[in-house]
């Protein structure tokens, strides 16, 4: 019924640190050096996450059963499905914002018995205090947990994000896609070590969507953190994945894995595109409408 | 949004000279008191527009005047303090608890469709003839919206914006002071703007019953030393004040306001 994940990473067992490798290229020319400082920190702040032989049940319902998923550090997986499938139910059970039925999930080793800063999520509405300027929506993680939040961090992840020149701005103000930035980087604020991302795109223009597919790939390189997105766009989960973790109608969990492979993520390379129109197919034939 | 803004009559006057409405309206106002002292007879005619501005001239450069605005005032915000500190705390406990609200809102409903007036032979009774009392009467009128727009404001507040506090690593007290509150401050707001009315709807009546300074006071005074020009001045002090207050918290409100 679930795929035993490795089966991604099986050809090396520095499947870990190479994970990414392949999209080193999407960097590119917007990012400046980012590239070569993620891979320096992309080691030391990552974590795994691994589920393994979960279930969820409501009352009546079975959402999933015996489900195993395992993501490598600095790796980038989307849980790709059909609406209704259960992605966001497993999206919160990583988190910790829902209990399991059984089994159990593991970040970076330790045992997720709840939400914590260290694995951040992003929502698919941003959420954003409105009662608090963008900045201050962006330093709130650390005043919930008592700190001080560091003001450089905080001005390096308005320009991350690209909303340096509206960091007073009121919420309000903000398009869609902003409003998505600043709740990026709110949860970046935290330096979370595994980033849980729930159709954070799906409600923004195509245009917008695209655009903030680049920013999250780069944000993601140059940051090393481990990612797990959801989405039921085979398009989005193709071109942000490393893997692409395939979930059926309830309850079957997850279906199908698929290894993404490719020299670049450009989306004007020829090869990539033909790259992806092949995954597309495989992953239509899985049974994916 | 055009189609809508023409549907209603006469939406071409909103324009720039439609700032100056308001002054229409006044002036249409005093158009209709002028018109009834001056068309009536007998002892209405005391209470004409010409009369009361030439006392109200004489009211605003006395000091005594100022004393009665003062004391009424102080008795207003005491009222209001009292208000603000026992409708908060409970507002917030009442509307974080479920038990708290069951348990409430029947009696909360009850009390609040009791006149103040009705409190105050019961006030004058306990606290005796002064301040006391018509504080007292004042703050059973005005705590009700304040109770209850919180305890509202905090059952409907969106789990989602919790959701995240929690997940951003915030615990309970981090969440009630960072995310609870924040988010009820509109409400908060409503209750405040609805309790400060009733305060000074309430202080002149409370005022008319066993005190001796006060602008309700005042009046009934005035009323017997036969001035009776001087009763619509007064009147039009405590709207203005009474419009200026409404005035502040509204922009207040729309200065803390989000859905």
């Amino acid at each position: 019924m679930s795929i035993e994940s490795r089966t991604a990473t099986t050809d090396s067992d520095g499947g870990e640190s190479d994970a990414r490798s392949d999209s080193e290229s999407a960097v590119g020319s917007d990012a400046g050096d980012a590239g070569a400082s993620g891979a320096d920190r992309r080691a030391v702040d990552a974590a795994s996450v691994v589920a393994s032989d979960l279930t969820k049940r409501y009352d009546e319902t079975l959402v999933f059963d015996g489900l195993d998923l395992s993501v490598a550090a600095g790796e980038v997986c989307c849980l790709l499905g059909p609406s209704g499938c259960g992605k966001t139910t497993l999206l919160h059970l990583l988190a910790g914002l829902e209990d399991p039925t059984g089994g159990r999930v593991e970040i970076g080793g330790e045992r997720v018995t709840g939400p914590d800063y260290r694995w951040g999520v992003v929502f698919q509405d941003p959420l954003l205090y409105p009662w608090l300027s963008v900045r201050e929506n962006i330093e709130i993680g650390p005043r919930l947990r008592g700190e001080e939040p560091d003001p450089e961090l905080v001005d390096e992840l308005l320009a991350l994000v690209g909303l340096d020149g509206v960091a007073d701005a009121d919420t309000s103000d903000l398009s869609g896609g902003m409003a998505q930035r600043a709740s990026l980087a709110r949860t970046l604020a935290n330096e979370p070590d595994v980033l849980l991302l729930d159709e954070p795109f799906s409600a923004l223009d195509q245009l917008t969507k695209m655009e903030l597919q680049d920013e999250l790939l780069r944000i993601v390189d140059e940051l090393g953190v481990t990612a797990v997105f959801v989405t039921h766009d085979i398009d989005e989960a193709v071109y942000l994945g490393d893997r692409v973790a395939i979930m059926g109608t309830i309850p079957a969990g997850i279906e199908h894995v698929e290894q993404i492979d490719s020299e670049t993520r450009e989306r004007d390379d020829e090869a990539f595109l033909a790259e992806r129109a092949a995954t597309f197919e495989r992953l239509e034939a899985v049974g994916l409408e | 949004m055009a189609t809508r803004d023409r549907r209603r009559y006469g939406s071409e006057l909103l324009g720039e000279g439609g700032r100056l409405l308001p002054a229409v309206g006044l002036l249409g106002g005093l158009a209709v008191w002028w018109a009834v002292t001056a068309l009536g007879s007998g002892i209405i005619t005391n209470f004409a527009p010409a009369a009361t501005v030439a006392v109200l001239a004489e009211l605003v450069v006395s000091p005594a005047f100022y004393d009665h605005v003062l004391v009424s005032v102080y008795r207003f915000a005491v009222a209001l303090g009292l208000c603000l500190t026992v409708g908060l705390p409970v507002g917030i406990v009442v509307g974080y608890f479920k038990a708290a609200e069951r348990a409430t809102t029947v009696l909360f409903q009850f009390m609040r469709m009791i006149s103040p007036l009705a409190w105050f032979p019961i006030a004058i009774i306990v606290f005796g003839v002064g301040t006391r009392s018509a504080v007292f009467v004042m703050f059973m009128a005005g705590l009700w919206p304040i109770v209850l727009n919180t305890a509202h404001g905090i059952a409907t507040i969106d789990d989602d914006w919790i959701t995240v506090g929690e997940s951003l690593g915030g615990d309970t007290r981090a969440l009630l002071r960072r995310v609870v509150v924040p988010a009820v401050i509109p409400d908060m707001l409503t209750g405040i703007r609805l309790s400060i009315g009733i305060l000074w709807i309430i202080l002149v009546p409370a005022e008319m019953l066993g005190v001796n300074t006060g602008l309700g006071y005042l009046i009934l005074d005035a009323r017997d030393r036969f001035s009776y020009a001087e009763i619509p001045a007064i009147m039009l002090v405590i709207g203005f004040i009474g419009f200026w207050l409404d005035l502040s918290v509204r922009r207040l409100h729309a200065r803390w306001n989000w859905g």
